[in-house]
């Protein structure tokens, strides 16, 4: 054994009770779905979870219908304080049931156990937590002193944070006074149906949440051109952000979007180095890489290019990726075959472009999807690695010698969701944080995340907020006008 | 003494410039009953490109302008506009406004700037703040301006005010704009151009095309450069047709009926706004 050997640490699947098979949660009851089920797998395995029956677009309609009858007779008419007493007890009742929903997530996702149960959970029992306590404060969201909410909101989630999407979606939505109808993705709909049981426990009004997992070009096109949806927030690529976006012109209805990014991590030769290694997997490494914000391309000044890559290589060595059960594992399975052929398809170009291609040596566990924690160094702005959002653990390294020419690389791009900046010079980290174009940056830190911080993108990373006040707002009209 | 009146030439104002249409082409302007006014550019889309890339020549600057600074530009062209009111006045009359009207609309042109005056330096400190997060971060939210604004006047009324109306909420917190005139009722619009051209704006933050909307909207909404457009002027299908070309793009979008000429809106700035949230961490350790 070597110092990296650690006997196997899994986390028990005891806690979970889960069922052969779930419906769609539509008035606050599982009922059959009309699209064709399908088999929720584990990607680390590929071993069948549970069978989920799939929404078509007449299912839509009568969630849709659900939770319009909830609005206008339940939930928009209930006094802020029993809203936001219903939501603190969703976060209670999340936060007695984290490690179930840990493993759970762990399981269907196939990130690391040491992350849903440290990050995702605790994120969204904070979310719920945090928004339950603005339902009966409304008047101070900035929309004047009789604020309303917009009605029923159609809400389509990802597969990389499934449960903390549906936290960030379904929390102020709920606070600000509207019902919700969501969708989660086709490969991660586990947690939503758990959540739905958290529903049921808490005693939520019939209606006010619906959930109905099914096919993007099925349900979630249904809800999108669904005539009686009042907002549609939405998580996922930019390609389906601007299909939206075009399907809801001429409409009145509100739109927020989060999408892809590409984001730079600014490391200047006076940076903390060593944090700056940590912040630099943290910011790729993450949750496989499968993450909107990563810092996928790595600016390095130039006379500490070879030391950064020398330390990072060094630390990504230490990494252990395999059973995302198992306590000691940082990188877990890659989420489905769909973004594993994607990932490798995008790395082979890279290499055909002339990148320099470094993979962290490891085991690959036999069944599952997994894909080695990979740097390219040597990439020009014009490789395809460093303009397209890989959404996996792959790295771009760029090198730089002024502030402006990292500030021009960074905001090189379309995206503007996410950057970081690693230096130890007050006043440069404070010039650079202006000129960046985008919505979140990090100031030697990455991917941190609050309920009471605003997240969200500039150019083509979207449109919207969410978190905090902002996040609220984009659930409310200021009275009489949407 | 008589004095044989010289009529002025409507041109186009792009970059801080007044050049004609590179097309060549213009139309005739007419007052209601038929008489000629003058004859008015005729825009082309080259036109409405070059005044693309002359507001996103002006973006950088102007959005680094202080916002103490920028207050005092709009504050100016509410000035300026305050000394030539009888000239507009008359233009929105020969147009075919009432004595009246044309003076409601020129002061409430001017009240519409001096109220977006006042904002630049105190929208950032209601809509941004410090946010309490969870950990040992100061972390700040602030508004920033969305970039290349693309605006239409109110096509149906109030050509002066319509015009300011787009104009001012984009350029109060930094935006750099591209608006087209009221098609029909052009001269005001141009004249505004003078205004703009004398009060330290600087050239490219304000471009005004004259022309059709129905020509240069489709282009300028499917542009690439371009990060916002303000569809409050027009209404029906090509309203429609531009949110789905400025869907491509994820370009911000006002659409039509949401904001009204004769109120200054809050929420008319905050349309054009992105919302940067910065951590700053406080501790390595």
């Amino acid at each position: 054994m070597s110092f990296l050997d650690f006997a196997p640490a899994p986390e028990s699947t005891g806690v979970l009770n889960l069922r052969k098979s779930y419906g769609l949660f539509i008035n606050g009851e599982f009922v059959d779905g009309h699209g064709d089920s399908i088999t929720t797998i584990s990607p680390a395995t590929e071993k069948p979870i549970a069978e989920i029956a799939h929404a078509n677009s007449h299912d839509v309609g009568v969630a849709v219908s659900a939770a319009r009858k909830a609005h206008d007779t339940v939930w928009s008419r209930m006094s802020g304080t029993d809203r936001g007493k219903y939501l603190f007890r969703i976060a209670r009742l999340i936060q007695e049931r984290a490690r179930e929903f840990a493993v759970a997530e762990t399981l269907d996702n196939g990130k690391p156990i040491r992350e849903t149960r440290d990050v995702d959970i605790p994120l969204v029992a904070a979310w719920f937590f945090h928004y339950a306590g603005w339902a009966d404060k409304l008047e101070w969201a900035g929309l004047g002193p009789n604020p309303r909410s917009l009605g029923v909101a159609g809400q389509i989630i990802p597969w990389n944070f499934p449960l903390m999407m549906l936290a960030w979606k379904v929390a102020p939505a709920l606070a600000a006074g509207n019902t919700v109808v969501l969708k989660p993705a086709e490969t991660t709909p586990l947690t939503a149906l758990l959540f739905a049981e958290v529903c049921q426990q808490a005693g939520l009004p019939a209606g006010v949440v619906n959930i109905v997992p099914g096919l993007g070009e099925v349900a979630g096109a249904a809800l999108v051109e669904h005539p009686g949806i009042n907002k549609i927030a939405f998580t996922g690529s930019t390609a389906v952000g601007r299909h939206i976006a075009r399907s809801l012109a001429g409409t009145d209805v509100a739109l927020t979007l989060e999408l892809g990014g590409k984001g730079a991590n600014i490391v200047f030769d006076d940076a903390p180095i060593d944090e700056a290694i940590e912040g630099i997997v943290r910011g790729i490494y993450f949750n496989q890489g499968h993450v909107c914000c990563a810092g996928s391309r790595l600016l390095v000044q130039e006379n500490v290019h070879d030391e950064v890559v020398d330390k990072l290589t060094r630390r990504i060595s230490t990494l252990r990726m395999g059973d995302p059960l198992d306590k000691n594992t940082d990188i877990g399975a890659i989420n489905s075959r769909e973004q594993l052929d994607r990932i490798s398809a995008l790395v082979s170009q890279g290499e055909a472009e002339g990148g320099v291609r470094w993979s962290l040596d490891c085991e690959i566990p036999k069944a599952g999807f997994w894909f080695r924690p990979t740097v390219f160094t040597g990439v020009a702005t014009s490789n395809t690695v460093a303009r397209e959002e890989i959404f996996g653990p792959v790295l771009s390294v760029l090198s730089f010698r002024t502030a402006d020419e990292a500030i021009a690389k960074a905001n090189n791009t379309p995206y503007g969701l996410s950057a970081g900046i690693w230096t130890n010079t007050a006043s440069r980290m404070l010039q650079v944080a202006d000129e960046l174009r985008a919505g979140v940056i990090w100031a030697n830190t990455f991917n941190q995340f609050d309920p009471a911080s605003p997240f969200g993108g500039y150019k083509e990373s979207g449109y919207g907020r969410e978190g905090g006040r902002h996040g609220l707002a984009a659930y409310l009209s200021a009275e009489g006008k949407r | 003494m008589t004095h044989l009146p010289i009529p002025k030439t409507y041109k186009l104002f792009i970059g801080g410039k007044f050049p004609r249409s590179e097309s060549g082409r213009s139309y005739s302007v007419e007052s209601p009953k038929g008489e000629f006014i003058a004859h008015a550019a005729q825009s082309s889309r080259k036109d409405a490109r070059d005044a693309v890339v002359a507001a996103r020549s002006a973006f950088g600057s102007w959005s680094r302008a202080t916002a103490y600074n920028r207050g005092q530009v709009l504050y100016r062209i509410a000035e300026m506009l305050e000394g030539r009111t009888d000239q507009f006045v008359a233009e929105l009359v020969r147009g075919g406004a009432t004595e009246k009207a044309a003076r409601t609309e020129v002061v409430a042109a001017i009240d519409s700037l001096v109220w977006h005056a006042g904002w630049t330096d105190k929208y950032a400190q209601v809509v941004g703040g410090a946010n309490p997060v969870a950990g040992p971060f100061f972390n700040l939210t602030v508004p920033e301006p969305t970039g290349v604004v693309v605006a239409v006047a109110d096509q149906t009324a109030s050509p002066l005010l319509g015009l300011v109306a787009a104009v001012a909420p984009a350029i109060t917190t930094g935006n750099a704009v591209v608006v087209i005139a009221h098609e029909a009722a052009p001269c005001a619009s141009m004249s505004f151009a003078e205004v703009i051209a004398t009060s330290d704006v600087p050239g490219g933050v304000v471009n005004i095309l004259t022309g059709s909307p129905g020509e240069l909207l489709p282009w300028l909404s499917s542009h690439a450069d371009v990060n916002a457009i303000d569809l409050s002027g027009i209404a029906g299908e090509l309203a429609v047709e531009c949110e789905r070309s400025a869907a491509e793009t994820l370009m911000r979008v006002i659409r039509p009926g949401r904001f009204a000429a004769s109120q200054p809106s809050f929420d008319r700035i905050g349309a054009f706004v992105e919302t940067k949230t910065v951590w700053h961490t406080k501790s390595l350790a």
